[in-house]
């Protein structure tokens, strides 16, 4: 099965029904995308299918139809990082960092979709991603700043 | 300065590997420094904590775990401080299982003495706790201990590996020591204007004599202790690099996972896994004893393989219910007896003398699950009858000692290998899931095996915070001092732990977990009584963040917001007034006061009602107050805003400190909002976030934090900020609306919008 991957075409042999999440983590080895529930619950597992925010843990491989953008992908080819990624830095957000793909994949979708978010529409995009390590302030202040420095480039 | 040279001293070094290694000892015997077997070709050890290569490039060794609290960081700093070296070049490694790495702090904080207690038999036995922790030779990261444990360990092994270098360049150019300086990473003459690089001096440093004693910087002139620092892990952890113990990839690795019987530690007495052995990429199924294990091509194919076995569990060794194992802990708390962890002046002749008079109430606390984001995992592989073990992991030294006594091997055939933790709060100080791999692993022929718990089996196998009952009396006398009797019946976390880790002894004296938060407090009452009763009960209970402080505070604190309202007394002004004694809670008290606007009037508009709640616990050594704030809404309550001041005596690094606390406060609200294990049939009700689940961003109040350092005595950062935040709901809920919760979690009687 070809899957679309962070820009390159991939051939998965798997079961068709296997989660995308399991494709990306034990078979095509991209770790970054993390396991939380399975449930779709939790949203550590977030990935883009062409632009569009899903849980990798919810979605399999034979309905995956677009391309899977991961967070190893954010960063450009010069190894320059994402205005999420450099907010995340400069707000100083991860404490275990085990949900933080997941959160800056959600969080990078939203600004895609939304350039200027309110804290409404922030909690809107952001509340199905858990944190156990309760970095939600920072995550918003990060995202407002992620948005100051999109507008700006 | 003086403890710590008279109880500190290095030895001379000897060359390995082309370079340099220093002992570096703490007491008179040594450990063996565990670095020096595998240095690669140009680096040199300097000692247990330091290594530099030739091309100058410094790496400081991490003997704890990093599970979000940012000790990678502020070790690091400890000692790129003293070394004289760029913090952010240096890089980082977790150390491996040694003794050298034993945490003494964390047993030092089990002395059975408040933190408040500065009086020499206090310091005696927390003296006599750490060289206990050293003959076990502990290495474990809990108790909010590891800063305070490597404030001067990690500063000293910076200073000495700066001292030989400095006497390896006096050796190289003929001049004294004393005339020469160290400059972010090189050594130089200023007399005569030359310099080297610590990369050219390392291998000449071989031989050199470590001074018995090293002078620590003035904190005056610190540069990057006292400061905020940009966490060393934070760019791998927004990159997806960060290695956790379920990204560990080996060849030819296998994937796996384990079903174990739902009703804990009962036996598994049958077991059919022929439909499961038939799934393609299935490599076997193992008969646990207690469980199975799938092992599989993938981790997916593991889980759906494990679906299809039909096992037959055994039943429970403990009550099947949450109402029978309730009706255990009442039992015990009726029968009486127990310790009496705190008993100033009288507290039941006050009570009875003042007939009728009394204030009381009875407060329950629920089990509840750690819910990492990290499902339990591990990775593990059998080589010529050698264990390795890849986890992310609270305690190597206790895999180490747990893998030697169940698989009958030297300690010195078992290698740890300690990735990051996606969340620890106390859940992976246990060896479980790293024995289960090593257990699994036997059977895959010498292929490494990575071994995942799913989320059910995560939250369904935790060694829980254990359920509570406490009952409360009081009275007030007429300058409004109360007289106070708290009795409380729990398991105990500490006695379940440690009958589960194989060579570890119980702390002696009374049981602290079960009381701790509230015997332990600031509050100056001539008549204060505090029981503590075990229960005794076959359910894992372990060391959830903040251990008995992530209950008994909300018991404490609750009970003295009823006291001050009963007597007409200001909840935080009665709190002041009882806390005279002690400057640091009075200064933390004042400082929400004055953060939070407390006494001036919340305007209600858009909702039904506002009220403000405040708690206190000194907790870990740290002095904390919070102030909640919520709304009475259409929707329910709605958590607006948090103050919290925090005094940590000495404050490293304050923006983690205010992360630190910032998590805290929401761990502590999520379990007072709604989280409650519960026993059905003698399993675990709850198995994923849909059922127990925590705060949202949603949910999410506003925090402000003032980090204070004030008290004269370090504490810990990761579990402080999490014990008053239950309380202060709960008071603030009262406040904004007239109704006592005396159960957690809160939502049994309440809506949170």
């Amino acid at each position: 099965m070809d899957i679309k991957i962070n820009g390159k075409t991939v051939a998965i042999e798997a079961d068709p029904e296997m989660p995308l999440l399991w494709a990306l983590r034990d078979i095509a080895g991209l770790t970054g995308t993390k396991f939380g529930c399975g449930i779709a619950m939790c949203g550590a597992c977030t990935v883009l299918i062409d632009g569009e925010p899903t849980r990798s843990c919810s979605i399999a491989l034979e309905d995956v139809s677009g391309e899977v953008t991961t967070v190893e992908a954010l960063q450009g080819d010069n190894g320059a990082l994402h205005a999420v990624q450099e907010a995340w830095i400069e707000q100083q957000v991860a404490q275990c960092g085990y949900c933080q793909s997941g959160q800056i994949m959600s969080a990078v979708a939203l600004l895609a979709s939304n350039p200027s978010p309110t804290d409404a529409d922030i909690d809107d995009a952001m509340s199905g991603n858990l944190c156990r390590c309760g970095t939600y302030p920072r995550i918003r202040a990060a995202i407002h700043m992620a948005a100051r420095k999109l507008a700006g480039a | 300065m003086g403890k710590l040279l008279r109880r500190t001293f290095l030895i001379g070094s000897a060359a390995v590997a082309g370079g340099v290694a220093v002992g570096f000892y703490m007491y008179q015997k040594p450990y063996p420094n565990p670095l020096t077997g595998d240095a690669a070709t140009g680096e040199s050890v300097l000692n247990p904590f330091v290594k530099i290569s030739a091309d100058s490039s410094v790496t400081i060794i991490v003997p704890r775990a990093e599970m979000g609290q940012g000790v990678v960081t502020t070790l690091a700093a400890l000692v790129a401080e003293e070394l004289d070296v760029e913090l952010a070049d240096v890089k980082t490694e977790f150390a491996p299982a040694a003794s050298v790495y034993y945490n003494r702090a964390m047993m030092e904080e089990g002395a059975p003495f408040p933190a408040f207690d500065n009086s020499f038999l206090a310091e005696m036995t927390r003296d006599i706790q750490g060289v206990v922790a050293k003959f076990l030779a502990l290495q474990a990261t809990g108790g909010s201990s590891s800063i305070i444990d490597a404030f001067d360990r990690m500063r000293t092994a910076g200073a000495a590996a700066r001292a030989i270098l400095i006497a390896a360049a006096a050796d190289k150019w003929q001049a004294a020591a004393a005339s020469l300086k160290t400059e972010n990473g090189k050594v130089v003459d200023p007399a005569l204007g030359r310099s080297a690089s610590y990369g050219e001096l390392v291998a000449a440093a071989a031989g050199q004599e470590v001074p018995e004693t090293v002078t620590l910087k003035d904190p005056a002139g610190w540069r990057y202790l006292g400061k905020s620092q940009p966490r060393l892990d934070m760019r791998d952890k927004v990159t997806g690099k960060a290695e956790f113990g379920v990204d560990v990839r080996l060849p030819d690795m296998l994937f796996a996972t384990v079903r174990m019987n739902p009703r804990q530690g009962a036996r598994m007495t049958a077991m059919d896994a022929s439909a499961a052995e038939k799934v393609p990429g299935v490599v076997k199924v193992i008969n646990l004893g207690t469980g199975y294990a799938v092992v599989a091509d993938n981790t997916w194919t593991a889980f759906k393989a494990a679906d299809l076995v039909t096992p037959e569990w055994d039943k429970a060794s403990y009550p099947e219910t949450t109402e029978a194992v309730f009706a255990e802990i009442d039992a015990a708390l009726k029968a009486g007896g127990g310790f009496n962890m705190r008993d100033d002046g009288d507290a039941p002749d006050a009570i009875a003398a003042a007939s009728g008079q009394a204030i009381s109430a009875r407060y329950t606390a629920p089990y509840l699950a750690h819910a990492t984001m990290e499902p339990m995992n591990a990775t593990a592989q059998w080589r010529d009858g050698k264990l390795t073990v890849w986890s992310g992991n609270q305690a190597p030294s206790s895999i180490v000692t747990q893998a030697a006594s169940v698989f009958d091997l030297w300690a010195s055939d078992v290698t740890v290998h300690s990735t990051y933790l996606g969340g620890g709060f106390g859940r992976r100080f246990e060896t479980d899931f790293s024995i289960l791999a090593a257990r699994v692993a036997k059977e895959t022929d010498g292929k490494p095996v990575q071994v995942t718990w799913t989320r059910e089996e995560d939250m369904r196998h935790d060694m829980y915070r254990p359920g509570a009952i406490c009952e409360a009396t009081a009275v007030v006398d007429g300058e409004g001092v109360p007289s106070v009797q708290l009795t409380t019946a729990s398991q105990s976390p500490i006695a379940s732990t440690f009958g589960r880790l194989a060579g570890m002894i119980n702390p002696p004296g009374n049981d602290r977990t079960i009381v701790d938060g509230l015997w332990d407090q600031p509050y100056a009452l001539a008549n204060y009584r505090v029981t503590g009763i075990p229960v005794d009960m076959d359910i894992p209970v372990g060391f959830w963040r903040a251990v008995g402080h992530s209950h008994n505070p909300f018991f404490h604190e609750s009970f003295m917001d009823e006291i001050a309202h009963a007597s007409g007394q200001d909840p935080l002004e009665m709190r002041l007034k009882l806390m005279q004694p002690y400057p640091a809670a009075v200064a933390c008290v004042q400082a929400v006061k004055d953060m939070s606007g407390w006494g001036t009037p919340l305007a209600a508009d858009g909702v039904k009602s506002r009220g403000r709640g405040v708690a206190f616990c000194l907790s870990f050594g740290t002095w904390v107050a919070q102030v909640v704030q919520v709304a009475d809404t259409d929707d329910g309550i709605r958590i607006e805003k948090v103050w919290c001041a925090a005094d940590f005596g000495t404050a490293l690094d304050p923006k983690n400190l205010e992360g630190q606390m910032m998590s805290g406060i929401i761990f502590g609200l999520s379990a007072a909002m709604g989280q409650e294990i519960t026993f059905a049939d003698g399993a675990v009700e709850q198995g994923n976030f849909d059922a127990y689940d925590a705060m949202r961003m949603n949910q999410t109040p506003d925090i402000q934090v003032r980090v204070l350092q004030a008290s004269g005595k370090m504490g810990g950062a990761g579990e402080p900020g999490t014990p008053p935040s239950l309380p202060a709901l709960a008071n603030a809920i009262f406040a904004a609306t007239g109704k006592r919760i005396r159960q957690l979690p809160l939502s049994k009687e309440i809506t949170f919008a």
